[in-house]
């Protein structure tokens, strides 16, 4: 008999089975890491106290350095300090140029399409300029937390292209983290909050940074958090607010020449800090004095909201599309189809630091015609809010029935004649979601086929962003028009694409030939992770031992977790053993050096626990119906 | 589990046309509860990619039954009957078609000439007409389905064509409303 294991009352159970999950919020210009400890969730500050990480990062032929030491260096070394490096995640150096603003770096154009810049320590792609601030903030998190995290769950924001995504991720494998989910800021924000087990309906997310503007209405139903819509404007923050004072001041002063650089610089800085004091004050002092730009005076708050009205107003015009778009995504009933009221938001968030501006404020509690929320520092919520998440999704919280279940932010479609973009999965739909495709040959014989998978809501190819190019090889020859491939799309649910395809009438796999538009490929990725230990190659393979061995433990936990849970239920005594005999074989090879022999074993245990995998998901989904009565369940057969 | 389930099978609920909206939604979300990879992200592969299979079928499942024409199609594809991209359709209707089409190309020129407040008004009245529509092939594919699959299959196209026709109506709208 099993004794009974006493503890004190309000710890774990097993003070060695508590995770460490932290919550990331990888941003334009901080990041920051959060993280559950003793049923509190705060961010983690450094040594010198500081919880914002300045996402900037150099490299010079010393080595790599992160934070307020780069930022620091920004001036005299621009070069080599790369800021704002998440506006060029998964892009190319047409759309970097395309950003509107002249950054200093030397961009080189590579094979896969993302771009790389230059520096004293070597062509670096923003993948690994994001690998570096992960990397700083893991290191604060593992040592804060005393041990490696087992977890983590890294915010991207809501309107992120699969290729964006991808990038993240990539990033974060890199730095050798587990990924536990890609989860979209806003919906971090509002589980900050608690919003989740509060009150039935629908919740704003209003999100105001220094560059973007990002409105997300979720729905809380029954315990289950529903995005239902996205928008906003990825050309409006905080930053134009700024312009719009420094810009004023210029009218003020009377000075006709041409402003230069410098002028502008000192301007903008002046007119943050103007911004910032009439956060509070009613009205402050304006004095600037520089190259012959000369004004002294006073602006008060009210002149201030005049010169932002119409960015505010553009803002607001975001949020009611959003709520016609919520109220299709809700209703997709083709008669009684009726979009959501103002009113029917029940909760307001506020999100990023541009929502200090009393204006913004203002007018989100006319529109919505609630008070927002706001004790959360508006710069914090998202990483606060993904550690929460976090928590749940490394398993120390067993017992919590919240659930988030996303939607694809932006429609994914296929070129097709005329360069026309054909809508396969329609934005706002749930994911994971899959769709399937069928195309046809145009020649006699034809046995390979292009496919080009594009993103956004535009209609012509060249107006959306290109993801990829499929080559589609092995179709059996036949007529023209007589094949008929059916090509997969499947979204998981970080949102990222995986296709696949065959021939429906043969049944044959066609081989799917994957170029991201602005991706790595895996070999990029190897030789990147390779990189990184370019001072100790011995590390190479103690990384490789120690990631088998991580892996290792986890499909053990995560199978005897299982079968404590379900062993009894659904297996006869003799599976049991068996997998319990399996779980010990893998014990036995995970104390070895052999990292391809344990690699081996965590795959062997994997198969041999299929069939009870399976088992487990039947018996979730037979629960799911518990509550509905037999008659009902007959009724449908 | 089987995935070769019809859409209805996998929430339990009669194959038919008619069906309560608010069940289907709570059983959608209690399925999402129980086989969501949010609630695998720690588990083995094998049952990470279980999840994820489940939770796509599911989420492919309530897109279509919650909406009345993809619901339709999908009776009809059940029945084997598939939807031609250009179908045959009565004379009458296809005047009555362009008809409405007119009407709504009218109120958008109108807003160009004298403002869109009346415009607003006009179009508000026209959609409502065109739920009305959108109503009455609603209850004609009901009252057919499943005995009679050609008029309900002439029902589908019907709600097509309105469906077009009410996503432009609302594209206006948005652009009378300046989003």
């Amino acid at each position: 008999m099993a004794l009974l294991q006493i503890t004190e009352p309000g710890k774990a159970q097993d003070p060695h089975q508590r995770k460490r999950a932290a919550g990331i919020d990888l941003g334009t210009t901080n990041s920051l890491i959060a993280s559950v400890r003793g049923g509190v969730t705060e961010t983690l500050p450094d040594e010198a106290g500081e919880h914002l990480l300045p996402s900037v990062v150099r490299f010079t032929e010393g080595g790599t350095v992160v934070g307020l030491v780069a930022m620091q260096a920004a001036k005299e070394d621009p070069l080599n300090t790369i800021v704002s490096v998440k506006r060029m995640m998964g892009r190319g150096v047409e759309d970097i140029k395309g950003l509107g603003e002249r950054l200093p770096y030397e961009f080189v154009s590579t094979e896969g399409g993302m771009v790389k810049l230059k520096t004293d320590a070597g062509e670096v792609s923003p993948v690994e300029v994001s690998a570096e601030i992960l990397k700083t903030l893991v290191a604060r998190g593992s040592e804060t937390l005393a041990g490696n995290l087992d977890g983590v769950v890294i915010t991207v924001p809501a309107y992120f292209d699969d290729a964006q995504r991808q990038a993240t991720r990539d990033a974060a494998r890199i730095a050798g983290l587990q990924v536990l989910r890609l989860l979209n800021e806003p919906t971090a924000a509002a589980v900050a909050y608690g919003l989740d087990t509060g009150h039935e309906g629908l919740v704003a997310v209003y999100d105001l940074g220094g560059g973007t503007f990002d409105i997300s209405l979720l729905r809380l139903h029954t315990g289950v958090f529903e995005v239902v819509a996205t928008g906003g404007d990825s050309a409006l923050g905080g930053d134009d607010f700024d312009h719009r004072i420094a810009e004023w001041i210029i009218r003020e002063s009377g000075y006709k020449d041409e402003v230069n650089p410098r002028q502008l610089r000192t301007l903008m800085m002046q007119a943050r800090g103007i911004k910032e004091a009439l956060s509070d004050a009613d009205s402050t002092e304006v004095n600037v004095s520089v190259d012959g730009l000369e004004f002294s005076g006073q602006l008060t708050r009210t002149q201030m909201n005049e010169l932002i009205a119409d960015l505010v107003q553009q803002s607001i015009k975001a949020c009611a599309r959003s709520l016609r778009d919520a109220g299709d995504s809700v209703s997709k009933d083709s008669v009684s189809k009726d979009s959501f009221s103002k009113e029917s938001v029940q909760n307001v968030v506020l999100v990023g630091g541009s929502t200090r501006v009393p204006a913004v404020r203002q007018a989100v509690t006319e529109f919505f015609g609630v008070e927002p929320l706001s004790d959360i520092d508006p710069d914090r919520v998202v990483a606060i809010g993904a550690a929460v998440q976090a928590n749940i999704l490394v398993g120390n919280k067993p017992e919590d029935e919240m659930l988030l279940l996303d939607v694809l932010p932006l429609s994914l479609g296929l070129e097709t004649v005329g360069g026309l973009a054909e809508k396969v999965i329609q934005r706002n739909t749930a994911i994971p979601i899959a769709r399937s495709q069928e195309f046809t040959t145009y020649k006699d014989g034809q046995t390979a086929m292009l496919i080009h998978v594009v993103q956004g809501e535009r209609e012509l190819v060249s107006d959306c962003r290109s993801l990829a190019r499929f080559e589609l090889r092995g179709i059996p020859p036949m007529v023209a028009g007589a094949a008929r491939i059916e090509v997969n799309f499947q979204v998981d649910a970080d949102g990222l694409l995986s296709v696949s395809a065959r021939e429906a009438t043969t049944g044959v796999n066609a081989s799917v030939e994957v170029k991201p538009s602005y991706g790595l490929s895996e070999a990029e990725i190897t030789d990147m992770l390779k990189a990184s230990f370019d001072h100790a190659k011995d590390d190479i393979v103690a990384r490789s031992l120690t990631e088998a061995r991580v892996d290792a433990t986890r499909v053990i936990e995560a199978l005897q977790n299982a079968l404590t849970e379900d062993g009894e239920r659904l297996l006869q005594a003799s599976d049991i053993e068996l997998l319990q005999q399996a779980i010990s074989v893998l014990q036995e090879v995970s104390e070895t050096t052999d990292a391809d022999a344990i690699n081996e074993g965590v795959e062997m245990l994997g198969k041999a626990s299929e069939e009870f995998a399976a088992l487990r998901m039947d018996a979730a989904v037979r629960k799911a119906f518990a509550g509905h009565k037999l008659d009902e369940l007959e009724e449908s057969n | 589990m089987d995935f070769n389930q019809n859409y209805f099978e996998i929430f339990q609920l009669p194959v038919a046309f008619d069906l309560d909206v608010d069940e289907l939604a709570t059983r959608y979300r209690q399925l999402q509860a129980s086989v969501h990879p949010d609630k695998f992200a720690s588990a083995t592969e094998h049952e990470k990619r279980l999840s994820l299979q489940w939770a796509t079928q599911i989420n492919g499942a309530y897109d279509t039954l919650r909406s009345d024409l993809a619901r339709a199609i999908y009776l009809l594809e059940l029945n084997d009957v598939h939807i031609e991209e250009n179908p045959q359709l009565a004379p009458d209707f296809l005047m009555a078609q362009i008809e409405l089409r007119e009407q709504l190309d009218e109120i958008g020129e109108a807003d160009v000439l004298d403002g869109s407040d009346g415009s607003l008004a006009k179009l508000e009245t026209f959609k409502k007409e065109v739920n009305q529509h959108l109503g009455d092939y609603r209850s004609e594919f009901a009252a057919a389905y499943p005995d009679d699959v050609p008029v309900a299959q002439m029902a589908v196209y019907k709600l097509q064509f309105l469906g077009t026709l009410r996503a432009s109506a609302d594209k206006l709208e948005e652009k009378l409303l300046d989003y």
